[in-house]
């Protein structure tokens, strides 16, 4: 809890850092080079997981510097990370999953052609 | 009485000016456990979203050709328009932090200059937010609907999509809007598409460069396909009414299921801002009569800051599910 100095340098610094995340993105996302987009890699395309990967480093930015996370008591914010973390991953985890395997199954039973 | 009530200054006990655990006071706590159960909630609507999309992975809509216009510019560019509304967001999010910054230091004219900004960029975003919509509701190309649900679309030699207008035959449609004075008189309809199943059916017959495309998609090179002629025409002969445009019960993109999720998730999110604004408002006129100044502390400033980056941190995964993934 560093009152006394201002964060004015370090605000801007991650608004860069997220903004150059966003660019990243963008550019990604309307190129979608075939090589990322078409190779799959653990149930999607690498250019998927290169997105998951990126927001998620995007939400850290925002969670740690914006929301101060970083300068909360340890305990508050492992308090806070780790139960949302467990539980968004755990129901990720399972309703992905299901909805993978509901897919396989009405799979055989869609028509294409008539 | 000093016995049954608790007294901050003596006990310690839980309250403004009193001892405070993790070093954070009773209203912070809570907006933090609030914010957990909201993003909670938020990660169940995704949750479900990311059930459909691998449910139906072969005939889901493809993002880059839903949401692919810019205002007072034609042409198609996807992703342009909602990269702008998360910079706008991001952006705001900004201008909050350095207010919550200045609070700090007791610098009630800077809290009050971020303030204003972040309340803008938030009005900017929710006037976005609205366009989308419109446009998503209003369409753009024109589908036709198949009698077992499915939408078949219509693309020229190159692959791209045509509207329905620029092939469909200029013969007379064959009805008329039916309102409260031509029909039975409990009934009407809210109005008709700008052209009908059979001009669209004589288009198509005469003009032999449009194919038709289905929503199913090769997973192999992740594109709708197209379908012969003969193909065609027999899916046309099952077909039963023209789209145009997205709503609850139909969605010329493809699956209705896209449209439901995109409403009910964007415009949750966008509840959210509303509501977000209307927070920081009243806090930017607390600011304004000087009430934290005299307090001695801007933690309010504080608070609504933690929720209104909830907000941008929402839309973050919101724009990564809807757009790009």
């Amino acid at each position: 809890m560093s009152h006394a100095q201002s964060h004015t340098a370090l605000i801007w610094k991650v608004f860069a850092f997220l903004s150059l995340i966003t660019i990243v993105e963008v550019i990604l996302g309307i190129a979608k080079p075939d090589f990322l987009n078409l190779t799959q890699l653990l149930g999607t395309s690498i250019l998927n997981w290169i997105f998951l990967i990126l927001t998620l480093v995007k939400a850290y930015g925002i969670a740690w510097y914006f929301m101060h996370l970083k300068d909360e008591k340890t305990w508050l914010r492992r308090a806070i990370v780790w139960p949302v973390v467990f539980l968004i991953g755990y129901l990720a985890f399972f309703v992905l999953y299901e909805g993978a395997a509901l897919g396989e199954i009405l799979k055989e039973w869609t028509r294409w052609t008539y | 009485m000093e016995a049954i009530i608790a007294d901050s200054q003596k006990n310690g006990a839980w309250s403004g000016g009193g001892n405070k655990p993790f070093d954070s006071s009773y209203g912070k706590m809570m907006m933090w456990f609030f914010i957990m159960s909201d993003a909670l909630t938020f990660s169940g609507f995704l949750g479900a979203y990311g059930l459909m999309r691998f449910k139906f992975l072969d005939s889901w809509p493809i993002a880059d050709e839903v949401f692919t216009h810019i205002p007072f510019i034609h042409g198609s560019y996807p992703m342009y328009y909602v990269a702008f509304m998360t910079f706008v967001l991001i952006f705001s999010s900004v201008t909050m932090v350095l207010a919550v910054d200045a609070g700090k230091h007791m610098k009630q004219n800077k809290v009050i200059l971020y303030m204003f900004l972040t309340i803008i960029g938030g009005f900017i975003f929710v006037g976005s937010q609205a366009w989308e919509w419109k446009t998503f509701i209003k369409g753009s190309y024109g589908a036709v609907a198949l009698n077992d649900g499915k939408i078949v679309q219509f693309v020229d030699a190159t692959g791209h999509q045509v509207t329905l207008q620029s092939f469909a035959s200029s013969a007379h449609n064959e009805r008329i809007q039916q309102t409260r004075s031509n029909g039975i008189w409990f009934q009407s309809e809210s109005g008709l598409p700008s052209v009908s199943l059979q001009q669209v059916k004589e288009g198509f017959a005469s003009h032999s460069e449009i194919s038709l495309r289905t929503e199913q998609i090769n997973l192999d090179t992740k594109e709708k396909t197209i379908v012969s002629r003969e193909e065609a025409n027999k899916l046309l002969n099952m077909s039963t009414h023209v789209v145009e445009g997205a709503n609850l019960k139909e969605n010329e993109y493809g699956k209705t299921l896209f449209a439901d999720f995109f409403f009910f998730i964007t415009g949750f999110h966008g509840f959210h801002v509303l509501s977000g604004i209307l927070i920081n408002i009243i806090i930017f006129f607390n600011v304004i009569i000087g009430t934290y100044q005299r307090r001695g502390h801007y933690e309010m400033v504080e608070k609504v800051g933690l929720y209104w980056h909830f907000v941008d941190l929402v839309w973050v995964f919101v724009f990564t599910f809807f757009y790009l993934i």
